[in-house]
């Protein structure tokens, strides 16, 4: 804990935006650490592939479309240091309150969480319970979630989309003629999509699920793209395919809501797909995490296909 | 208050510290990508929060196993795995919007795209306000 806050007083007070993106990155991978401390692998495994991997390559996409110096600040900034300073104050005050941590007592532990805990081993028939609740329990959430990072790559999409530079296959910038970084990525990729897989359809009994595996799949795809070039990959899934099964993830999800509706049953109960309810929940949430899966995967490939197809050609001298 | 009480609120302590640093990173810094850093403190700040509650001392993951045991409250867990990637989701569409004002005011600090849209509205200060 003491580690992250001196990561972000660093942020704070460095101008290099190069070097804040960095430490971004590795304020993102301690504080995974320290969620696996807390017993949430499948959120520490979220953290670790987005805060450590995607947004970083996201954010120095950024910093090579615009700048990579902070300007000195023009106005004081006192009056933000008191008001921050004093919200602070409010909110201790407020957690002297509290539940002690780790107090089995809280109140959080005894709403619904006892519930989950103890029906899902009978009515899901799966061993992860966060897998349990996202897909089934909280199945609505979830659709939610999906929706709203649709939304967001629909908006990126929209936003600059339009002013990706068309192909025009004499300017291809690659990196293959770096040895190491070639090699290394055919050694890799390999198997990061094959344990992209495997986070996908073993999240029933370990931790991982769509959310996950739709991000580590973006990024082999996003590694290979940057050494082999963005002209390659697109060559491989061209953005078409990946605007599709944008669409086609969410619509999954949707449709198998809608099919239980079909059988009589409430809006994504999954319990009527299979001969038993148990067979029919695990179908159920392996389809919807598909579709999940499929939506995250496309919408992390899209949003770096549109903000690396912006970057004019940085040749090697250069960095 | 005894050591225990402080033991047992440091989390949320930290939590409120990261919290409020980002924050101060939101309000007081002109950058656009520095703003979206900051953000992102906040956020992580706020999933913190939420594991911390989850947490039982004693407790496990909550992967079953057979065997009883006492597991931390999954339900924090599912909120902040989906918050996590829908927060990636977003700052993706932040950083568009900063591409895109980078795009037109050909700058990212807030205080020259203040001055442009003043100069768009209301033309040029005066001094040089003969065309």
């Amino acid at each position: 804990m003491l580690f992250l806050g001196l990561t972000a007083f660093a942020i704070l007070r460095l101008r290099a935006l190069f070097a804040v993106v960095m430490l971004s990155s590795v304020y993102s991978l301690v504080s995974a650490a320290l969620l696996v401390h807390l017993d949430a692998v499948d959120v520490a495994f979220t953290e670790a592939a987005v805060g450590a991997g995607i947004s970083t390559v996201l954010m120095l996409a950024t910093l090579a479309l615009t700048t990579r110096h902070e300007k000195e600040p023009t106005h004081t900034s006192l009056l933000p240091l008191v008001v921050v300073f004093l919200t602070g104050i409010a909110l201790v005050y407020g957690t002297l309150d509290m539940p002690r941590f780790g107090d089995p007592s809280a109140p959080i532990h005894h709403h619904v969480a006892p519930k989950y805990i103890n029906d899902t081993g009978s009515e899901i028939g799966m061993p992860n319970i966060v897998t349990a609740i996202l897909a089934s329990y909280r199945g609505f959430d979830t659709l939610g979630e999906v929706t709203v990072i649709f939304t967001a790559g629909i908006g990126v999409l929209l936003l600059i989309g339009a002013f990706i530079r068309e192909p025009d296959g004499n300017t291809i910038q690659t990196m293959e003629h770096h040895l190491v970084l070639r090699l290394v990525t055919k050694l890799l990729i390999g198997p990061i999509l094959l344990f992209a897989l495997y986070v996908q359809f073993h999240g029933d009994y370990g931790p991982g699920g769509g959310f996950q595996a739709g991000v580590i799949f973006a990024a082999a795809f996003i590694i290979y793209a940057l050494v082999f070039g963005l002209e390659t990959a697109r060559r491989v899934v061209p953005g078409r395919v990946i605007r599709i099964m944008l669409a086609a993830g969410v619509l999954l999800y949707g449709g198998v809501g809608v099919i239980s509706l079909f059988f009589g049953q409430n809006y994504l109960n999954y319990s009527v797909l299979g001969s038993t309810a148990v067979a029919g929940q695990h179908l159920g949430i392996l389809l919807v995490e598909f579709g999940v899966g499929m939506t995250v995967a496309a919408v992390m490939v899209s949003t770096y296909y549109v903000f690396s197809g912006q970057i004019p050609p940085i040749s090697d001298e250069e960095w | 208050m005894n050591w225990n009480d402080v033991l047992g609120l440091f989390n949320y302590w930290m939590v409120i510290i990261l919290m409020m640093m980002g924050l101060y990173i939101v309000v007081s810094r002109g950058n656009l990508v520095k703003k979206i850093v900051g953000l992102n403190i906040f956020q992580t700040s706020v999933f913190l929060l939420y594991i911390s509650m989850g947490k039982v001392s004693g407790g496990t993951a909550p992967i079953l196993t057979g065997k009883p045991e006492v597991f931390s409250n999954p339900l924090p867990h599912v909120l902040i795995l989906t918050a996590i990637v829908v927060g990636i989701a977003t700052t993706a569409l932040g950083l568009a919007l900063v591409v895109r004002i980078k795009q037109s005011y050909d700058t990212i600090e807030e205080d020259e795209i203040q001055k442009a849209d003043e100069e768009m509205e209301f033309g040029k200060p005066s001094g040089d306000s003969k065309p």
